[in-house]
C-alpha cells in the first residue's frame, strides 16, 4: 500500500492541481486532463500510431544505432592511443558544443527533407555523449587488468568492451535522451509524418486537446525508453553497480 | 631456468636498475628483497615481459624474453585489480585456458583442480567481489597455477592482506610448490617471508639496482609458521638480511 501511495501519489497530486487549474483558469488552451485523455485515446489508438509514431520511433533508433557505432567506432581507438587523442579531443569538444538543431537547415541543404534528414540530425547530437564516454571509458581502463591480459594471452578486446561498458553506457543513456529531443525537432522542421509534425499540426489547427495528447506521448515514450534502457544497464553492468556498493 | 643477465633499466635517463644478474633453477622458489623504492616491480615487470629493458637479457628456458612469454603466470600484489570483475571465480581461472584453445574436458579438470587446491573448491560461481581480499588472491593463485606455466612470478602478492591470512597463504604457496615444482619467483619487501617461503633470498640495494648478496636458506626443507620461525638459524638469516638492507639505505 505504501508503495503504491510513493510511486502514484506525486503523479495523482500533479493531475489534480492541473485539473484544479484548468477549471478555475477557464483557459481555451489549458483543457481539463479528462478531455485530454479523451482526446489521447481517439487520436493515438489507432491508425496515427502506424503513421506518426511508428515512424518517429524508427528514425529514433536507426539514428541511434548508427550513432552507437561510430561512437564506439571511434572511441576505441582514440582512447588507446595518447597521440591519437591529443590530436582530436579539442576538436571533439568543438563538435560537441554545437547545438545540433542548428545542424538542421545544413543538413536539409546537404541531403534533402527525406528520411535520411532526420536520421543525420539524430545521429549528428547522439554521437558525441557515447563517442566522448567511450574514450574516457578506454583511457581509464585498470593496468593492472591490461597486464594480466598481456601475460595469461587474453584478448585486449575482451578488457576494452567489458571494461569499458560502465562509461558506454552512461553515454548511451546520454545520447538516449538527446536523442528523443532531435528526433522531435527534426520533424517540426520539415516533415510530413511523425510526433513532432503532428503536434505542430494539432497546434496550428487549435486542435489543443490532441496537441497536449502527442505531448503526453512523447513523455510517456521518453519515460518507456529510459526504464527500457536501465533494465538493459542493470543486467549489463550488474559487476559494476555490486562492486561500488 | 630463469636467467636474468646485466638487466639494467632508465627511465628517461634515470637510472632505476643498474645491473642484476641471478638465476633460477628449475623447480627453485627464489625470494627477491630489497628496501621499498628499490626496483622491485620494474624488475618483475622485465622479466615479465611487460616492461622492455634498457640493457641485459632475461631468458626463460633458455628463450629470450621479448614480450610476455607464454610459460610464465604472474601473481599481482593487487588482487582486486587483476581479476575480471565481470566474470565468476571459475571463468577468471577459465578465461585464459579458453584462450588457449584447451578443450573444454581438460580444461574444466585444471579449472576444477586449482580451485580445490587453493581451498575454494565451494564457491565457483561467486564474483570476485563476493569475496575477501585473501580468498581473491587465492583465485588469483588458482588462476596462474590452472595455467600451469614453468615460471611462475609473485609480486608483492600478500603486502595487501592481513597477517593472519598472509600466513595462511604463504603455508599455501609452499605446499603448492612442493606439490607441482613450479620454478618460482617471488618478490617481496617483508624479509621475515622471504626468508621463510625461500630456498635463496636475492637480497637488492636501494635504486639503482645491484644485487647485493644471493643468499641460500639453509633451513628444513620442511616449513612451519611456528616451529620454522623459532629455530635460531631463521633469526640468524633474518638478522642478516636485515643488517643489509639496513646497510642498503644508508648507503643512499
Amino acid at each position: 500500500m505504501r508503495g503504491i501511495v510513493r510511486v502514484f501519489g506525486l503523479p495523482v497530486l500533479l493531475v489534480l492541481a492541473w485539473w484544479a487549474y484548468s477549471a478555475v483558469a477557464d483557459n481555451f488552451y489549458v483543457p481539463d486532463p479528462l478531455r485530454v485523455a479523451q482526446a489521447f485515446a481517439d487520436t493515438w489508438f489507432g491508425q496515427r500510431l502506424l503513421d506518426d509514431a511508428l515512424p518517429s520511433v524508427g528514425r529514433l533508433a536507426a539514428g541511434y544505432v548508427v550513432a552507437t557505432v561510430i561512437g564506439v567506432g571511434l572511441g576505441v581507438p582514440i582512447g588507446l592511443s595518447t597521440r591519437l587523442r591529443a590530436t582530436a579531443e579539442p576538436v571533439l569538444e568543438f563538435f560537441r558544443a554545437i547545438p545540433p538543431p542548428v545542424l538542421v537547415p545544413l543538413i536539409m541543404l546537404l541531403v534533402g527533407i527525406d528520411d535520411t534528414m532526420k536520421v543525420l540530425v539524430i545521429v549528428s547530437g547522439c554521437v558525441w555523449p557515447i563517442l566522448l564516454n567511450t574514450v574516457e571509458g578506454v583511457r581509464a581502463l585498470d593496468e593492472v587488468l591490461a597486464d594480466t591480459c598481456r601475460m595469461y594471452g587474453i584478448s585486449r578486446w575482451h578488457l576494452i568492451l567489458r571494461g569499458a561498458s560502465p562509461q558506454i553506457m552512461a553515454g548511451l543513456r546520454q545520447s538516449l535522451s538527446v536523442g528523443i529531443i532531435l528526433m522531435v525537432i527534426s520533424e517540426m522542421f520539415a516533415s510530413s509524418s511523425g510526433l513532432g509534425f503532428t503536434i505542430v499540426l494539432f497546434q496550428r489547427g487549435f486542435q489543443i486537446a490532441e496537441m497536449w495528447s502527442g505531448i503526453l506521448l512523447l513523455g510517456l515514450l521518453g519515460f518507456a525508453l529510459s526504464t527500457a534502457f536501465r533494465w538493459l544497464e542493470r543486467r549489463i553492468l550488474f559487476w559494476h553497480w555490486s562492486n561500488r556498493a | 631456468m630463469l636467467e636474468i643477465t646485466g638487466l639494467k633499466k632508465e627511465y628517461g635517463g634515470r637510472e632505476a636498475v643498474r645491473d642484476l644478474t641471478f638465476s633460477l633453477d628449475r623447480g627453485e622458489l627464489v625470494c627477491v628483497v630489497g628496501p621499498s623504492g628499490c626496483g622491485k616491480t620494474t624488475l618483475l615487470r622485465c622479466v615479465a615481459g611487460l616492461l622492455p629493458a634498457t640493457a641485459g637479457t632475461v631468458s626463460v628456458a633458455g628463450e629470450r624474453v621479448s614480450g610476455p612469454p607464454p610459460n610464465m603466470a604472474v601473481v599481482f600484489q593487487e588482487y582486486g585489480r587483476s581479476l575480471f570483475p565481470w566474470l565468476t571465480v571459475r571463468e577468471n581461472v577459465e578465461l585464459p585456458l579458453k584462450e588457449r584453445r584447451i578443450a573444454r574436458i581438460f580444461r574444466e579438470r585444471l579449472v576444477f583442480d586449482s580451485l580445490a587446491a587453493v581451498g575454494l573448491g565451494d564457491v565457483p560461481g561467486a564474483y570476485p567481489w563476493q569475496l575477501s581480499g585473501g580468498m581473491q588472491q587465492r583465485v588469483a593463485i588458482a588462476r596462474a597455477i590452472a595455467y600451469e606455466p614453468q615460471v611462475l612470478l609473485m609480486d608483492e602478492p600478500f603486502a595487501a592482506v592481513d597477517a593472519q591470512t598472509r600466513a595462511e597463504l604463504e603455508d599455501l604457496i609452499l605446499a603448492l610448490w612442493q606439490r607441482l615444482g613450479t620454478t618460482t619467483l617471488f618478490v617481496t619487501h617483508d624479509i621475515d617471508e622471504a626468508v621463510y617461503l625461500g630456498q635463496r633470498v636475492v637480497v637488492l640495494s636501494s635504486s639503482p639496482t645491484v644485487v647485493l648478496e644471493d643468499l641460500k636458506i639453509d633451513l628444513p626443507a620442511e616449513r612451519d609458521q611456528l616451529t620454522t620461525r623459532a629455530l635460531p638459524r631463521f633469526a640468524d638469516l633474518r638478522g642478516h638480511v636485515y643488517a643489509q638492507i639496513q646497510r642498503a639505505k644508508g648507503a643512499r
